[in-house]
């Protein structure tokens, strides 16, 4: 099995280090031709205007969808969630997004980074005790569409959703060294 | 579980904006208008100014923190991070640009140091902080004061990466050596570096910093970019580079995709086509020492 991480600009890095600590082989994906043999793609956090303007520039919006219609996974942390997400709220005039999930997501929602917070959070289909949720200007998950199941909420507001083979999840597991959500996504996500 | 206990302002939430900044560009700007332009190229963060190091050298005189009316501006007129720089040692600085919404504060060697013995005690404010450093034993000062980002100095406001690279590599050897070294070594080697004996282990122990280290003072072309990526650093700081060249918003989109792609040559060259006049540039030599910002922090 392999898995993709986006490597545009973000913490594709630390992506990467967890799957490789699960023993899944993981590729760093620059240009969109490096995808054609991944079951799975990671799209971290980072900047999700700087993100969206690389992946305009180098094609990665068509060959994304395109793969994910022929059966690729796709999981979007903070920045990633906005990347996949059907409607974006508050970003920047013009700002593309994947438009893979049935969820709409608004940017920066939990504040600026004086607001950037770290609390446990109880996620649905999770073994184990609650997971550490680091939210960094993290956006959250607004509304969710009919066939998305809502994984988790912090305060009333969903921060993990998934849909089919699209996971979305508005804070970093890649910053905990708790591999629990990277597994989840390698063995329920991909494999479904 | 108590979902709603939460906290703010902790040691990994301060390092964990630098790591969402990785492998971008934070560009300097002066106003609101340049901090859009920097948005649209593809910026990952602004660093909101009042002059760029290449006017602050030419005029000459006390540089200060901004007026916060153009940080409000700039925090206002973008969706992504805003930094500001306070002088060294200045906390009230530090303290006002709390309060003004910033994302990341730049204790900077580019404007005048406030003082010339002590930093900004950074653990007791609220906002992460970036400092400027030439070597381990520096970086590694400051991270012990709480900074949570590291960016090596070069000599801002030249256009010439030379300090830059003097830096990165610095920064490199020293973290090769104190890799090599056993564990009564490493008691001497703190001595040595004037840094606190567990950071000093810690780097011996993982081969790296503990936190992002970006490159700054001096980038002004896509292939400078590059070069410091391949260097080792984590993301690129440029100042003067972008507004004092011909074509600002063209440049600040190919340094943004050579930052990206730094390993692959052709794009480099692709995108450093026809990007009209770079900022003209100074010799280090010609700079006076007392001139040099990269001498300025303890």
């Amino acid at each position: 099995m392999q898995i993709g991480v986006l490597a545009l600009q973000g913490a594709f890095r630390e992506h990467i280090m967890m799957l490789e600590a699960i023993e899944v082989t993981a590729v760093a994906v620059r240009l969109p031709e490096q995808m054609s043999d991944l079951c799975g793609l990671i799209i971290p956090g980072g900047e999700s205007t700087a993100i969206a303007k690389l992946m305009e520039t180098y094609g990665f919006y068509d060959a994304i969808s395109q793969q994910h219609g022929a059966g690729m996974a796709v999981w979007g942390t903070c920045a990633g969630a906005i990347l996949i997400a059907k409607e974006v709220l508050d970003g920047i005039g013009g700002q593309r997004s994947l438009g893979l999930m049935d969820i709409t997501v608004r940017r920066n929602a939990f504040g600026r980074q004086k607001d950037s917070f770290v609390a446990d959070l109880d996620i649905n289909h999770l073994p184990g005790e609650g997971f550490r949720g680091v939210f960094i200007r993290a956006p959250w998950i607004e509304w969710v569409g009919k066939g998305v199941d809502a994984l988790a909420k912090h305060d009333g507001a969903i921060v993990a959703a998934r849909q089919g083979d699209l996971l979305a999840t508005s804070f970093h597991p890649e910053l905990t060294g708790d591999p629990r959500i990277h597994r989840y996504f390698a063995q329920e996500v991909v494999a479904s | 579980m108590a979902e709603n206990a939460k906290e703010t302002g902790t040691l990994l939430v301060k390092t964990g904006l630098a790591e969402m900044l990785k492998g971008g560009v934070i560009m300097d700007v002066v106003n609101a208008e340049q901090a859009k332009i920097a948005e649209d190229a593809g910026a990952v963060a602004v660093m909101a100014l009042e002059r760029v190091p290449a006017d602050i050298r030419a005029s000459g005189g006390v540089a200060r923190m901004a007026d916060p009316t153009i940080v409000e501006q700039v925090v206002a007129s973008v969706s992504i991070p805003v930094m500001a720089k306070c002088r060294i040692g200045h906390f009230v600085e530090a303290q006002i640009l709390a309060t003004l919404g910033v994302d990341y504060i730049d204790e900077s060697e580019v404007l005048t140091p406030a003082d010339e013995q002590y930093h900004v005690n950074k653990r007791e404010v609220t906002v992460p902080f970036v400092c400027g450093a030439r070597n381990l034993g520096e970086a590694l000062r400051r991270i012990a004061e709480g900074a949570s980002m590291i960016r090596t100095k070069g000599e801002p406001g030249t256009g010439n990466v030379v300090e830059a690279v003097r830096h990165m590599r610095t920064m490199t050897d020293d973290i090769a050596w104190v890799s090599g070294l056993r564990g009564e070594q490493l008691y001497d080697a703190a001595k040595k570096l004037q840094a606190p004996y567990e950071l000093v282990k810690w780097v011996a122990e993982n081969g790296k910093l503990p936190v992002v280290n970006f490159s700054a003072g001096g980038i002004a072309t896509p292939a400078d970019a590059a070069l410091m990526m391949q260097l080792g650093c984590d993301g690129v700081f440029v100042g003067s580079g972008i507004f004092k060249s011909g074509v600002p918003s063209k440049r600040a989109k190919a340094i943004v995709e050579a930052t990206t792609h730094f390993h692959d040559a052709e794009i480099v060259a692709k995108v450093s086509r026809n990007l009209g006049e770079a900022m003209v540039g100074i010799n280090i030599s010609d700079i006076p020492d007392a001139e040099r910002m990269q001498e300025r922090g303890w």
